[in-house]
């Protein structure tokens, strides 16, 4: 198996008494999509945030290439090929595409002393990159505000594979999407995975995640229940493990009940 | 399809709603609406004769100098309410230490300068380091500088007014950078063909042009390159329309920020400088309001008050309504009482107006 990219080692992050991860391992390789599950106020934004540099871990270490990193900041983790697209998206609406695509890199172009943005490769780039990932732009000078949300989401993932991210994290990119948008944006994945890119895939969407994901694991209450490859698990037992199957079954009957009582 | 073809289309489509999607498209349109106006009603009063309009460009200069860089503080989603007393504590910053402690003018020039921008900076830090709303911080600017002026002004020549400073200024080397007039050799040339008419005594009816214009002019053109060309632009959209993501993509928000308060507070201080300069004194009261006549020829530049859209050509035109109403009801002879009502309302319907050609630009095309 290939060398992991990036790698948590038995993690743990607290917050006060709140037990946010315990004891979790966690790692994604290049060219590889690694399905990060779990119910709300799992721990799956604290791990994200601990390996994208927001967090320091309490126990635990954190390596890149296999050598133990320290990130003293986002920055530097985005230094280190790790590129985080967060669900604001770190978008300015009221910008140009282009803009935004290039937002705090800007190109810059000499005209004798003078050195001034390089609109005309701004434009040029982003509208080739999104068109290489399968989103016809009408203008790379519209606003932001006027992409649907799949296209912002795509603009996101671009412009970080773009600046050369070797690892993706992406949290929750299909929530808040629509069928055909999500699809989209699950291409994408797929595409970014194909250039070689390690994609940290974050979900709810147990469908969604079952037909991108190479790899799945779950996070219960703060703690990893395993890491299953695809081989190993089909997508019913996933979305039992996922929504407990146990409660569902309960709470199915616990309905039937309560439906029945009303009626008598 | 070829690419190209695609491309022609795409480009023939935007360029139209793209013009009318531009922030100063309302001023322009309010520019020209003002001046047909007052073509009609005062056309031969001599509102547009050479020295007419050299009158309302004056006024325009100077509101236009502090305009600019303000109207680049507000994209960025910030306000400086301080200016306007930041202007009457820099002209005493320049008369004092000239008129009272004989130091040449331009040493008091850079003092002024110097200790304005140190104001702005700490205008500045305030705003970032508390978080809270630049309204708030710099209001109480406006109160302290206004206080800090009387007092200090009294304090040391017992009067409100220091005057004098024109004597002191004649052979100053950086006097004519701020005061007098240049291109005086075309204007004289343009009358000669007649474009300008002659007084009585055979001199052209306006010696020259305003050395305040040009600054008007050219803080104007500074200002709208940096925000649409250069990198520290883009920071200003982007610390204005959403501080949050550009922080997140490495963009220095807060020291853009900074830098802008530091640029509105220089501006006052040219402002100051100038008036200053041309009138030979300074008043304690001097750039009473003009902190909000600046944020009104801002407004109808097309500038979002709340930040990440706006131009500095629009507050260009901003001011230059300012100046061609100001004086055209001058010319009139409307009550000059009615100024202030007329500009109250040219804001707001600007800032409708505005707000629709937004949402216009913000609706997919
Ligand atoms: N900064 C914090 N301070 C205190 N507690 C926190 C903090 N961040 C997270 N927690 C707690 O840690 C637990 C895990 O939260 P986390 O946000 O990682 O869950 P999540 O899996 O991302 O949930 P969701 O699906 O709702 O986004 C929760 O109980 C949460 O309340
Ligand atoms: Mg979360």
């Amino acid at each position: 198996m290939a060398e992991p990219y990036v790698e948590l080692r038995s993690v743990s992050k607290y917050f006060g008494s709140v037990v946010a991860l315990k004891d979790v391992s966690f790692d994604v390789c290049p060219g590889e999509v690694h399905c990060l599950l779990g119910d709300n106020g799992a721990g799956k934004s604290t791990l994200i945030k601990t390996l994208s540099g927001v967090y320091t871990p309490d126990e635990g270490e954190i390596r890149v290439q296999g050598k133990p990193a320290r990130f003293a900041s986002p920055a530097d983790t985005r230094n280190s090929g790790i590129a985080t697209v967060y669900q604001d998206l770190a978008l300015v609406p009221l910008m140009s595409v282009a803009r935004n695509f290039f937002l705090g890199r800007e190109p810059m172009r000499k005209f004798g002393p003078i050195r001034q943005f390089d609109t005309e490769f701004a434009n040029r780039t982003a509208y080739d990159e999104l068109a290489a990932m399968g989103i016809q732009l009408r203008d790379p000078e519209q606003p932001v505000g006027t992409l649907s949300g799949g296209e912002r989401q795509c603009l996101a993932i671009a412009r970080a594979v773009y600046f050369g991210a070797k690892v993706l994290i992406l949290d929750e990119p299909t929530s808040a999407l629509g069928v055909h948008q999500a699809s989209v944006v699950l291409k994408l994945i797929v595409q970014s995975k194909a250039r070689g890119i390690g994609v940290i895939f974050i979900s709810h969407n147990v469908h969604h995640a079952y037909v991108v994901g190479d790899r799945f694991t779950l996070l219960k209450r703060g703690k990893s229940t395993g890491t299953y490859a695809k081989s190993e698990i089909d997508r019913d037992q996933l979305l039992n493990l996922m929504a407990g199957g146990k409660e569902l079954v309960d709470l199915e009957q616990e309905l039937t009940k309560a439906v029945r009582s009303s009626l008598a | 399809m070829t690419a190209e073809l695609r491309d022609e289309r795409v480009r023939s489509v935007s360029r139209l709603s793209r013009l009318l999607s531009r922030p100063e498209l309302g001023a322009a349109a309010g520019t020209v609406l003002v001046f047909v106006f007052f073509a009609i009603t005062a056309g031969n009063t001599g509102l547009f004769s050479a020295k007419g309009i050299i009158n309302f460009l004056e006024v325009s200069a100077q509101l236009g100098i502090l305009a600019a860089p303000v109207a680049l503080l507000m994209i960025a989603g910030e306000f400086d309410l301080s200016v306007g007393s930041m202007i009457g504590f820099a002209g005493i910053l320049i008369a004092i230490p000239s008129v009272f402690w004989g130091w040449p003018i331009w040493l008091s020039l850079l003092f002024c300068f110097a200790v304005c921008g140190g104001i702005g900076a700490l205008n500045g830090l305030a705003v970032v380091r508390t978080g809270l709303p630049s309204f708030i911080v710099t209001l109480g600017s406006l109160f302290m500088l206004r206080g800090l002026t009387l007092g200090l002004t009294r304090g040391i020549s017992g009067r409100t007014q220091v005057s004098g400073v024109h004597e002191l200024a004649l052979n100053d080397p950086l006097n004519s950078l701020f005061s007098g007039q240049v291109f005086s050799g075309p204007i004289a040339w343009l009358s000669d063909i007649g474009l300008i008419g002659k007084r009585a005594d055979g001199l052209p009816s306006i010696s020259g042009i305003p050395v305040s214009i040009v600054w008007w002019v050219v803080l104007t053109l500074g200002c709208t390159w940096l925000l649409t060309r250069s990198r520290f632009g883009n920071w200003i959209f982007a610390a204005g329309g959403e501080a949050n993501a550009a922080r997140n993509l490495g963009v220095p928000v807060a020291r853009t920020k900074i830098t802008l308060f530091v640029m509105t507070a220089m501006a006052a201080a040219l402002f100051a400088a100038i008036q200053v300069l041309v009138t030979g004194s300074a008043d304690t009261l001097r750039g009473t309001q003009k902190e909000f006549e600046a944020i009104i020829a801002v407004v109808i530049g097309g500038t979002l008050l709340t930040g990440g859209y706006g131009s500095a050509i629009g507050a260009m035109f901003g001011a230059l309504i300012f100046g061609v109403v100001q004086m055209g009801i001058f010319y009139t002879g409307i009550d000059t009482d009615w100024f202030k009502l007329f500009m109250g309302a040219m804001m707001v319907i600007a800032v409708l107006f505005n707000s629709y050609v937004r949402n216009r630009a913000m609706r997919s095309r």
